[in-house]
């Protein structure tokens, strides 16, 4: 495989392709939100479960798409189990400039973990949105933007 | 197999030189991420010969002026090469007359000034118009937009497992309340060539006009307006081997005459007063301001073109590459081709199993190997057959054998890396 290739097809991303966790439904989510690219018909539903303090108690997802944006909802369910809002928020940031940043400019990977190996994604302006699918999707459902599914 | 091996035999039956055509066709030459281009998506968009190109640069070079209204020495030259064009259309396509033959931007504008000026005319409240499963969705928005005005409604014709047109459901769906049929000759993310003859003849015997979306089957089959007695027709320059932003409506001109304008501007009057307009005879009536001169100029080169080599002889040849292509990534295992009509333009369309086709069209990318991924705006398609995308290689006159040999090791890598 070719180098920039490999950077985007990291074994990471190809493993959580393969067996993709938190991959189901929350059955009484605090908030639910499908997002959808209508550019390649990746579809995708985000479920989230908060406690009163504003923790991530549990979050899942489901739906189709390609492997990085399979991975990402994946690697992003798995980080942000029991970190609170405020977190999520301050990960949507760091890895949105992750994604997004110009080639040669220098990217902090302090906090984002596992989350490093989307870092090849910016060499791929078209895959860019299939990355960043579920965590926009993720920070709509946070922020109240679109349909919430509330539970009593 | 043996089709490969049958090459040699295969130019001398036909007289097909791939390279030499392929020499015409300077973009192809280069690399891309090391390797050399396989431009695998045709469907999409084609390559333009050196023929067309120049065509352009010798008009901009020589000619630039705007037409119709000029005395002066390259008004008149560009007007003529501009008319001249029409005439190569309207040859091309057999028309009965020039005036038959409507410039627009593309497939999609033709669609939609059919929708905005007969329909608009013509449909009323609870009045049908018929179009089918496969279409593209500019044979879809434009019916949508004018039945929603209208209070009219959609007829769909389905499609079947293989991917072709129910013809029974059709027999059904037309009735008095129709007032047109519109469906793809071949389509763009199955392949299927329609068995148009047939619909148009059902139509005809209700009194429904027809009208054919021609945009991928314009550079794969023979058309022939006055055989297929189609009323309208649609196709685009740019899946020609011409320009962008250039196209066709072609319409017969007993409806042509009482269609009203589409647009209102210059050159599309005969004598405007702030009282009373009267309209420019046809095909002037439908293109108002000032047209893509260099496209039509573009569109009657590639014409040219494509007409040299040999319609009937491209055809020929691309159904031997789908045949090679579908026998041989067929043997690969968990690929299931969508859309296995009998009769088929060089559209070939995938899915693997487990591996989303935009992972296949970036790792294609890297052997160089350009084709379509994604619902080829078709979504009703994708619906149909439950799935989310289609990769698609669509192969024009230009590929050869080996380039589908670099496709199916491509795939294999795939399976590899992802198995």
């Amino acid at each position: 495989m070719q180098q920039e290739l490999r950077e985007l097809y990291q074994q990471v991303i190809l493993d959580h392709n393969k067996s993709p966790r938190n991959f189901r439904k929350i059955e009484n989510p605090t908030v639910a939100l499908e997002g959808y690219n209508p550019l390649c018909g990746d579809n995708i539903t985000i479920y989230l479960e908060l406690d009163d303090n504003k923790i991530i108690r549990d979050i899942s997802f489901q739906g189709s798409g390609c492997a990085i944006s399979k991975a990402s909802a994946s690697l992003m369910t798995s980080m942000l189990k029991g970190k609170s809002v405020d977190e999520a928020k301050f990960l949507f940031d760091k890895f949105h400039h992750l994604v997004t940043a110009k080639i040669d400019e220098e990217v902090d990977l302090d906090q984002l973990g596992k989350l490093a190996v989307f870092s090849g994604v910016r060499e791929f302006p078209a895959r860019v949105k299939c990355a960043s699918l579920a965590w926009h999707t993720m920070i709509n459902a946070l922020e109240g933007k679109g349909e919430k599914v509330t539970t009593e | 197999m043996l089709l490969k091996e049958n090459n040699t035999e295969l130019k001398r039956q036909i007289n097909y030189n791939v390279e030499k055509i392929r020499s015409d066709f300077p973009i192809l030459s280069q690399l891309v991420h090391g390797k050399p281009l396989v431009y695998l998506d045709n469907a999409a968009t084609t390559q333009k010969p050196l023929h067309v190109l120049h065509s352009l640069e010798n008009y901009y070079y020589k000619q630039n002026a705007n037409i119709h209204r000029g005395v002066h020495a390259l008004s008149q030259e560009a007007t003529e090469a501009f008319e001249s064009s029409r005439i190569k259309v309207k040859k091309f396509i057999n028309a009965l007359g020039k005036n038959e033959i409507i410039f627009t931007k593309g497939t999609t504008e033709s669609i939609n000034l059919v929708a905005q000026t007969y329909c608009r005319k013509f449909l009323k409240e609870g009045d049908d118009i018929i179009i089918s499963e496969m279409e593209h969705h500019s044979n879809i928005v434009p019916w949508q937009l004018i039945c929603e005005e209208k209070k009219a409604n959609l007829k769909v014709i389905p499609i079947s497992e293989t991917g072709e047109l129910i013809f029974e459901e059709f027999e059904k769906l037309i009735s008095e309340k129709t007032k047109l049929v519109s469906v793809v000759y071949a389509s763009n993310s199955l392949g299927t060539v329609n068995p148009v003859k047939e619909i148009i003849n059902l139509a005809h015997s209700y009194n429904v006009p027809v009208l054919l979306d021609a945009a991928q089957a314009v550079n794969h089959l023979e058309l022939d307006v006055q055989e297929l007695d189609c009323d309208f027709l649609a196709f685009s320059g740019h899946k020609l081997y011409g320009p962008t932003g250039i196209g066709i409506l072609y319409g017969k001109v007993n409806l042509l005459e009482i269609m009203p304008p589409y647009q209102g501007g210059g050159d599309m009057i005969s004598k405007v007063t702030f009282k009373q307009t009267t309209y420019n005879e046809l095909p002037h009536k439908f293109e108002a301001g000032t047209p893509n001169i260099a496209g039509a100029i573009g569109l009657g080169a590639a014409i040219d073109y494509v007409s040299n080599v040999g319609l009937d002889r491209i055809a020929y040849y691309e159904n031997t590459l789908l045949e090679y292509a579908t026998d041989k990534i067929s043997t690969l295992s968990g690929l299931r081709v969508i859309g296995t009509a009998k009769n088929k333009i060089s559209v070939l369309s995938f899915v693997l199993d487990n591996i989303h086709p935009h992972d296949v069209g970036t790792f294609l990318d890297f052997e160089g190997v350009a084709i379509r991924t994604g619902h080829h705006c078709t979504q009703p398609v994708m619906d149909k057959f439950k799935i989310p995308a289609t990769s698609r290689a669509s192969f024009g006159m230009y590929n050869t054998f080996d380039e589908i040999d670099i496709l199916y090791n491509g795939l294999k890598k795939i399976l590899e890396v992802f198995k």
